[in-house]
């Protein structure tokens, strides 16, 4: 059924000083509305239980992308387009834009926001891969200060995340210095465009003499939070890679996953599927 | 009755015209289109953001109206199918669906014209995998969308010819 839309709220303050205040003054009253592409969903479908919000799409301080020779920093309302479109990013950061140019249609591209994505804490969105992958990092922002968070500490359960309701994500910041991995990014759904993910895969590994000297794996869909595959990576870091190790390698991400059945797919076809995508990302860093 | 938020004012300009629309702040930009601003060549299809039937042009950029609370309008340069062709004169992808078969019942091709518009106008020579990427979030349930792929590079082919 859906909403009785004169029951919500929106208002715009006009900087992110006032949008701050006004959540430190109403604690709980008020959560950021950025793009829509979420929420609005929810509207329709007669389930978004928050009924105040301020919008932040048009706020200057949540915009834009920064460099500096130690990282990249992203405004929380950067749009998957703008993403898509960066040179600097599709350079060094190839899996977010990737992740980015697989999320939704151009439409949703165009509405959908990086800081929305990592808000709505949806286990099976398809750039937390990639971020975490990336060793991102979130700023958070509140009336009374800042404080600096690893995403990867970010998320406490299913949907539940490190962010006070007096708080908002102003930036994403991602260190540099990973041009010389391998990038591996797979997603998996019913159809290539415009799916949600049964299983996506994201990976990144520094090869030194035919041994694995760093990695990253990070997966979606597979855990009640996107997750960042802590054991296997252990498992394969200083190591050659030879049959046995990619066997083991696939036998600790079946530990370290929890995949249910759902509307979209089966815990069995996701745990095969992912360990089949480990097994690729092997023979690519191999190669 | 629950207790409801005000009404609010908002200006904005559709297809070349300034207006001010009154509506709730989080009405659908796609109801606001159509009952208020009577431009009811917006469509609604499946009101989730997976159809692409009710895309209109904001600021430029493609959207899907049905996700794009009334309030966020405010400022913004709209345009809907009403506002592809210029004073009656049809625009070429507008010609070529007619040409090429590439409407049957109707529902999707306002949405379906809006976001092949929106892709010529970033890339005038798109290959058939950008096209079928550019409308990739439009649903058809008629053509089976050859026709439509093909309505879009025969409109990119007479823009070529033109000019």
């Amino acid at each position: 059924m859906r909403s009785y839309v004169p029951g919500y709220e929106m208002q715009a303050p006009r900087s992110l000083a006032e949008t701050l205040e006004r959540m430190a003054r109403e604690p709980g009253l008020w959560k950021p509305f950025a793009g829509g592409t979420d929420l609005m969903v929810l509207l329709e479908a007669g389930k978004l239980a928050h009924k105040n919000f301020l919008s932040v799409w048009k706020l200057r301080e949540l915009r834009g992308i920064e460099t500096t020779p130690e990282y990249v920093t992203l405004g929380a309302v950067t749009s998957y387009s703008e993403i898509r479109r960066h040179e600097l990013l599709a350079c060094e950061f190839p899996l977010l834009c990737r992740a980015a140019a697989e999320t939704g249609s151009i439409a949703t591209q165009n509405r959908g926001t990086i800081g929305g994505n990592i808000a709505n804490a949806s286990p099976a969105a398809d750039s937390p891969p990639a971020l975490l992958v990336y060793d991102a990092e979130l700023e958070l922002v509140s009336a009374s200060g800042t404080r600096w968070l690893p995403y990867q500490s970010f998320w406490k359960g299913y949907k539940q995340i490190e962010l006070r309701n007096d708080e908002l994500i102003r930036a994403i910041r991602l260190p540099r210095g990973k041009n010389g991995w391998v990038h591996f990014y797979r997603k998996v759904g019913t159809r290539r465009a415009q799916a949600i993910s049964k299983v996506c895969f994201a990976g990144a590994a520094r090869m030194e003499a035919r041994r694995i000297a760093d990695v990253r794996i990070a997966l979606g869909s597979v855990a009640p939070t996107v997750l960042r595959a802590v054991e296997t990576e252990k498992m394969l870091r200083g190591e050659q890679l030879t049959p046995t190790i990619a066997q083991a390698a696939q036998e600790s991400l079946a530990r370290e996953i929890t995949p249910i059945d759902d509307m979209r797919s089966t815990a069995r076809y996701r745990l095969r599927v992912s360990q089949n995508l480990l097994a690729e990302f092997c023979e690519r860093i191999a190669a | 009755m629950p207790e409801a938020t005000r009404k609010i004012q908002v200006q904005c300009q559709i297809n070349g015209q300034a207006v001010t629309l009154d509506a709730y702040p989080m009405a659908r930009l796609l109801d606001v289109l159509r009952e208020q601003a009577g431009l009811t060549g917006t469509k609604e299809g499946c009101g989730e953001g997976e159809c692409g039937a009710c895309a209109v042009e904001l600021d430029g950029a493609l959207v899907n109206s049905c996700l794009v609370p009334f309030a966020q309008a405010n400022g913004t340069t709209i345009r809907t199918i009403e506002g592809v062709a210029d004073h009656g004169r049809l625009a070429a992808v507008q010609q070529a669906f007619l040409t090429y078969g590439g409407a049957q019942c109707g529902i999707c091709t306002p949405g379906m014209i809006l976001a092949a518009v929106n892709l010529l106008a970033r890339n005038a020579q798109p290959t058939e995998t950008e096209i079928r990427e550019g409308l990739a979030g439009n649903l058809c349930r008629c053509t089976g969308y050859t026709k439509i792929f093909e309505s879009v590079l025969e409109a990119c082919r007479a823009t070529r010819t033109l000019a």
